[in-house]
């Protein structure tokens, strides 16, 4: 084997009161697509943002040789101008610009001083050929589906020449169609000699195209696994991941032993005014007590929409139907009524709006229930760390205390803060909008044990997920909801995921 | 030695908060120095405070303002105008002084309820609806003076507020001749009080196995604090006492702290500031949070108004021009951030402090009022630097 194209070694970085990598070596071959792998807050994101130049020369310790020179990037244009590009667990995009504007973001094409918007558009086209979207380049982001957008920052990575292309958790948001799509782009980048580094919690897609992977724990390299020598298994993974073994990823539980019905929602429609569409259409479901029930779908089919629509309506849909909640029939005009009859909803988009990320773990998780912890209106901070202490324990968050502001921590750890402030409401009805979205194995496990513990105490959740393995494995009963209409209701011994699938899509 | 390595992290960590504290003291040390120890004078301090008590509620309302995102301009003229009216309301009206100022205030909290609805609920950004008022109560202010030109205020119990003292304990004239007895009883009961919630609150969460500062700190910081409020106490003392002026600023600051810190209510402010829409998401009113941060703003500007209206004993046509700026310029020196969700009342009124020690310093020394602004210009801009400096660096 020849030199390796990428070499870090024994990168320490520390933060505050947290060695994020501690002594990583990590070594990626030319051509190959490698994985990084790894428990929320291992460090993956922070190794690659060594890599990358975000955190410069000097704020870590180690050495980083590209291409067989030792490299002092300062910030990431250093690291482009050598032929990386990296794309951000978070999508870095600017919504309200078009998709070649945002292709060519940073460097445009010029004459002169003059943008040259004729070769823009027509190199911008070329490029989403190469990536397979067929999209017109003048749309704005803001009208792409995240699948979309995914595939347009890649083009902004090729528009740039690259050689090593770092993408963070790009499957994450996608739905399995889009997730397989950029699977065998990278493949096929693979064979035009782009060299990759993907990071990614999914760990069937690791193994479906990995050639090399690298597990980390606590900021530390565990071990570097190849695919060829038919070291790369879900179990193998997994074991070096979290350091033992789960056997079965989904609780134990008695399925469809269920009380009565606690939510009911009938003929059910909302339109959106601002989008000047009907979002949902004569929609009826149910939910019983102690009961899971899945909302399937495909992304954009209006999951997230009725569960808003029910959640106090924070977009202003005009919805007509009816919609009882212990039999009572109620119409909430504000999340906070929800809140208070006993129906929470975590969301799905943690950064938008599921989390004050400039404030700290303690107060995103009392937020939605500071009655709880002041008396006359005056908040008792010392009950409040304690609160904020036990979600810590229970839900495993990884962080120094819960005084670090949320912004700090990794990804997966914010999504288990979101989850601890709707825990911390305690309420009868909890809809979780992809509850483990960018979680790692060991904590969906932790998650799903907290949900069945939950639903055991007779809770009722709705779960909208698009991970059909998770809808299978969780659910009494599956809903599959495709452009804003139920296309169909499963209970769980009839249901597939070509079931699903087909109603999905149809 | 672990001495000065307590003070160092302690020091770091805190930069920031500190930061403004430190600064204040150059600044004030610099002033007595240039000119000889006049500016410390309890005379000068008194006047500084009863100069500017009217910007200083202002820079309270607009840190609450800035950090649910938004601005208001239209402070300063809503301010004189209002004024204006309280004059009015005395003068022509014939009403008495009781009933002209809660008048006033209430005016205050319709206006900024206004301005709340015109932001919250027909959703015009805030700069623009509030440019909208500058320009309609400026009128206003030129509306009601029209006729009149500048209204005296005759009543001795309005101008009072502006250029009055609190009473001194009667029967003890042989007793420390020449000091204000009271003001010295309320400085000593704030020290006390003070030092007392400090312990109460760091048994509380060693209860809790909290961390909490070490020792020797915590006694240095009690040192510090307990001898700045009793230097400021001797230092009014000396003079005539506490001014009503100052009984205001206080008062208001110290309500403003409270509900910021320790109430649901500032916690929900700063959840709106830090990210709307979770905050909207999880049961909190934005809509209402952005009316009470209005009609608040509305009611201190109000204030800021009779504050100066009895300061000068009248009510001019030329009040409330420019006061926007100087609230806005000290919030912003007093560390609140533009992007919302930050900021601190008791950062804001050391701003306050640092441009009104900054003007009455260089009147003292006879710096022309061209330099005056530029100088005051560069603080603001320095403070602002070392601000966003600070916070990028971690923490
Ligand atoms: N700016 C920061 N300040 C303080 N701590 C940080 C900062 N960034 C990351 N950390 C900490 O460093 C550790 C590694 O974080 P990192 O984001 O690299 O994890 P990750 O492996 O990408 O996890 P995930 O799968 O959840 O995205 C975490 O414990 C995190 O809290
Ligand atoms: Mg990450």
């Amino acid at each position: 084997m020849n030199a390796p194209l990428l070499e870090m070694k024994n990168i320490t970085k520390e933060f505050p009161g947290v060695k994020a990598l501690d002594n990583v070596s990590f070594q990626v071959a030319q051509g190959e697509i490698h994985c990084l792998v790894g428990e929320n807050g291992a460090g993956k994101s922070t190794l690659m943002k060594v890599l990358s130049g975000v955190y410069p020369h000097g704020s870590y310790s180690g050495d980083v040789l590209f291409g067989g020179e030792v490299q002092r990037f300062n910030g990431i244009s250093d690291s482009e101008k050598v032929g990386i590009a990296i794309i951000y667990q978070e999508l870095a995009q600017f919504p309200e610009l078009t998709v070649y504007e945002n292709i060519f973001l940073g460097h445009e094409i010029k004459t002169g001083f003059l943008m040259d918007w004729n070769e823009t558009i027509k190199r911008a086209t070329e490029i989403l050929k190469k990536v397979k979207l067929d999209v017109n380049p003048a749309l704005k982001i803001k009208d792409l589906g995240v699948g979309k957008r995914q595939l347009v920052e890649i083009a902004k990575a090729l528009s740039k020449d690259v050689k090593l292309l770092i993408l963070d958790e790009p499957t994450a948001a996608l739905n399995e169609v889009d997730s397989e799509n950029l699977l065998n782009l990278l493949r096929d980048l693979k064979h035009h000699g782009v060299t990759c580094i993907l990071i990614s919690h999914k760990l069937k897609e690791v193994i479906q195209i990995a050639d090399t992977v690298t597990v980390l724990r606590d900021g530390q390299t565990i071990c570097t696994l190849s695919a060829q020598q038919g070291q790369v298994s879900e179990q193998i993974l997994i074991k070096n991941m979290v350091g033992r073994e789960i056997d079965n990823i989904y609780p134990r539980r008695e399925r469809g032993q269920t009380g009565e019905v606690v939510l009911e929602v009938r003929n059910w429609n909302a339109y959106d005014p601002n989008a000047g569409r009907a979002v949902l259409k004569d929609v009826n479901f149910n939910l019983r007590k102690g009961e899971i029930i899945g909302f399937s779908g495909l992304i954009g089919s209006g999951r997230t929409e009725l569960a808003l629509s029910i959640f106090g309506n924070p977009d202003g849909y005009h919805l007509n139907g009816e919609l009882y909640v212990k039999g009572e029939q109620k119409r909430f005009g504000h999340p906070r009524d929800a809140i208070d009859a006993g129906v929470a909803y975590a969301t799905e988009d943690r950064k938008g709006d599921g989390l004050i990320l400039i404030q700290d773990v303690k107060q995103n998780i009392t937020l939605a229930n500071l009655r709880e912890i002041a008396e006359q209106g005056v908040v008792d901070n010392n009950a409040e760390v304690k609160v904020a202490n036990e979600y810590k324990t229970s839900l495993n968050i990884k962080t120094p205390t819960v005084e670090q502001k949320v912004s700090n921590l990794s990804g997966g750890n914010q999504q288990k803060v979101c989850l601890g402030k709707w825990l911390f409401v305690k309420p009868e009805v909890l809809i979780l909008d992809e509850p483990t979205r960018g979680i790692d194995v060991g904590a969906k496990y932790e998650i799903y044990t907290i949900m069945t513990r939950l639903v055991e105490q007779g809770m009722s959740i709705i779960m909208i997920s698009s991970e059909l393995p998770e809808v299978l494995g969780m659910s009494d009963r599956v809903y599959v909801v495709a452009s804003g209409k139920i296309a169909g209701e499963l209970p769980i011994a009839e249901a597939t995921q070509e079931k699903i699938m087909h109603l999905a899509t149809n | 030695m672990s001495f000065f390595n307590n003070a160092k992290t302690v020091l770091q960590q805190n930069i920031r908060e500190y930061g403004m504290y430190i600064a204040l003291f150059v600044i004030m040390a610099i002033f007595t120095i240039t000119t000889g120890g006049t500016f410390i004078s309890s005379r000068n301090i008194v006047n500084l405070v009863n100069q500017t008590g009217y910007i200083a509620v202002l820079a309270v309302g607009m840190t609450l303002v800035i950090i649910i995102r938004h601005i208001d301009l239209s402070v300063g003229f809503l301010g004189g105008f209002l004024g204006a009216v309280a004059a009015i309301a005395m003068v022509q009206w014939h009403f008495p002084v009781y009933a002209a100022i809660p008048l006033t205030l209430a005016l205050g909290i319709l206006a900024g309820l206004i301005t709340a609805f015109l932001v919250a609920q027909m959703k015009i950004p805030a700069f623009v609806a509030t440019l909208a008022g500058w320009l309609i109560y400026r009128g206003a202010i030129l509306v009601v003076t029209e006729s009149t030109g500048t209204i005296v205020i005759p009543d001795e119990t309005f101008n009072a507020i502006g250029n009055g003292f609190i009473p001194d304990i009667p029967g003890l004239e042989a007793f420390l001749p020449g000091v204000h007895k009271l003001t010295l009883i309320i400085g000593i009961i704030a020290i006390i009080l003070f030092v007392i919630s400090e312990i109460n609150s760091r048994k509380k969460k060693e209860a809790y196995n909290f961390e909490v500062l070490p020792n020797d700190m915590f006694i240095i910081k009690l040192i510090f604090m307990a001898s700045l409020v009793g230097g400021i106490t001797w230092l009014l003392a000396g003079y005539q006492g506490l001014s009503w002026t100052a009984v205001v600023v206080l008062v208001v600051v110290i309500i403003y702290h409270f509900i910021t810190t320790q109430t649901v209510l500032g916690r929900h402010i700063y959840a709106v500031g830090g990210n709307p829409e979770a905050a909207e998401l999880s049961g909190i009113n934005v809509k209402k949070i952005t009316y009470i941060v209005f009609g608040s703003m509305g009611m201190l500007s109000a204030l800021s108004g009779i504050l100066f209206a009895s300061r000068l004993q009248s009510a001019t046509t030329t009040a409330g021009s420019l006061w926007e700026l100087d609230a806005i310029a000290a919030a912003f020196i007093g560390g609140v951030s533009p992007a919302g969700g930050i900021g601190k009342v008791a950062g804001s009124i050391i701003g306050a402090l640092v441009m009104l020690s900054l003007t009455s310093g260089m009147n003292l020394m006879g710096i022309g009022i061209s330099y005056q602004y530029i100088a005051r210009g560069a603080v603001l801009a320095a403070a602002v630097i070392f601000d966003v400096t600070t916070r990028n660096r971690g923490k």
